[in-house]
Parts: structure tokens; sequence; C-alpha cells
């Protein structure tokens, strides 16, 4: 390969992660909502409120130890977790429901999604806390 | 073809779309919380107007708004900064994020079904 070749490689390396975890992040998407009762979406919240958790556990971890590099981060957060989790299809559900009902997916997706990022965080510090004290 | 063969297609060009706006925003304006911000209200809008226009074609409708406005619009990148904003004591900024976001995507979603059926 050239030096030319390598470095027009290294410049679409970032696409390709954000690309892969793009598709498997959508995937999952569609496969929770099938997977889930209809009538009220019970999909959209639990894709939202497991990524909201994930998403807090990759993007702490990276302040905390480190370990995982800016490739992690692009193919799971930009690429997976961002595509798994939604806001169109969140709003467009909400839309379409009786106020009440609106009100209450709004409240849970909200409520949920939050305290999912700060149990993410805490998952985190608890298990880096034995390294960092010892 | 397989639905989740669709989806996943249409979440391709969701993502890199939405990586692609966050680099132009953040060049414009800066701050990853207006890319947020922009990518949520665009995909709604776009969402809006998909589900009203394409109500016929399930095909297209799988790509385009499972696939791509599912994929471009994100709530985990939303929650994260939201929270972050709180945490940093920023707490009249975290709930303006948090209104601005689920009354411009609900606009958006509402302006996007009115102008495809006016169209």
């Amino acid at each position: 390969m050239s030096a030319t070749e390598a470095r027009s490689l290294e410049r679409l390396k970032p696409l390709l992660l954000v690309a892969v975890g793009g598709f498997a992040g959508a995937i999952a998407r569609h496969a929770v909502a099938v997977a889930l009762p209809g009538g009220f979406p019970w999909g959209t919240l639990a894709v939202n409120v497991l990524g909201s958790f994930a998403l807090g556990v990759l993007l702490f971890e990276a302040t905390v130890t480190g370990r995982l590099g800016p490739e992690t981060r692009l193919v799971l957060g930009t690429g997976f977790l961002s595509s798994f989790t939604t806001y169109s299809t969140f709003a467009l559900q909400t839309a379409a429901l009786s106020p009440r009902w609106a009100v209450a997916n709004v409240a849970a997706n909200y409520a949920l999604g939050f305290l999912a990022v700060v149990a993410g965080r805490i998952a985190v510090r608890s298990l880096a806390a034995p390294e960092v004290a010892g | 073809m397989n639905p989740a063969l669709l989806v996943g297609l249409g979440g391709v060009l969701g993502a890199l779309s939405r990586f692609a706006v966050g680099s132009l925003v953040g060049s414009l304006v800066g701050g990853r919380r207006r890319d947020t911000l922009a990518v949520n209200v665009l995909g709604s809008f776009a969402l809006g107007a998909l589900t009203t226009g394409l109500a016929a074609d399930a095909t297209l409708l799988t790509v385009f708004g499972t696939g791509f406005c599912g994929a471009f619009t994100t709530f985990s990148s939303f929650a994260v900064e939201t929270v972050e904003l709180y945490e940093t004591g920023a707490r009249r900024a975290a709930v303006v994020n948090a209104a601005t976001n689920l009354v411009g995507a609900l606009l958006a979603v509402g302006l996007g079904g009115w102008l495809a059926t006016a169209l």
C-alpha cells in the first residue's frame, strides 16, 4: 500500500466505525421494538433508557480510567448507541398519544433516561474505585 | 428485502449524517449540545414529513423513517449532555436544553406532517 492510500484509509476509518455502529444500532432498536408489545411505545422507552445507561458508562469511563480508546467511543457511542436510541421516533409517538399518555411517555423517557445516565456513572465509579483506592 | 436489513441500511446513512452535522455545527458555532438539538429537530421534521408523505410505501418508510431518522436523531447523547449540565451547576441550562429538544421536536413533527399534506 502506498503512503497516499494509507493516509486516505486513515481518514476513512472514523466514517467506517460510525457506519458499522450505526448499522448494528438501528437493527438492534428495530428488534427491541418488534419484540415488545404495541399500544404504548415500550420499545422506544426501552432503547432510550438502556442506551442512555450504556452511553453514561462509556463516556464516564473514558474520563475516569480511559481504558477505552477514541475508536471504541466512535463505534459504540457515536455509531451504535446514538443510532440505537432515538429522539424523532420518541417525538412522533408522543404526538400520536392522547394528552395524558403523551405526558406519561415524556416523563418516563426523561426521568428514566436521566437516571440511567447517573446509574451508568455510579456503576463506573464503583467498578473503578478499588483500583483508584489501591 | 428483510426489514431489519432495510433499517440497518437507513441506520448507516443516519449515523453518518449525524456525524457530518456534528462536524459542521461544531465548526460553525461550537458545542455538542447544539449538534444534538439540530439533529433532533431536523430528524423529527423529516420523520413527520415521511410518515405522512410515504404512508403508502412501507419499504421506503422503513429505510428512511425507522432507519435513517431513528439513527440520525439521538436520545442517549441528549440525556448525557443534559445530566452533565445539571451536574456542573448549570441547572437552568439543563432545563432549557430538555425543554428546547422536546418542544422543538414536537413542533417539527407537526410541521413536517402538515407540509407533507399541504404539498
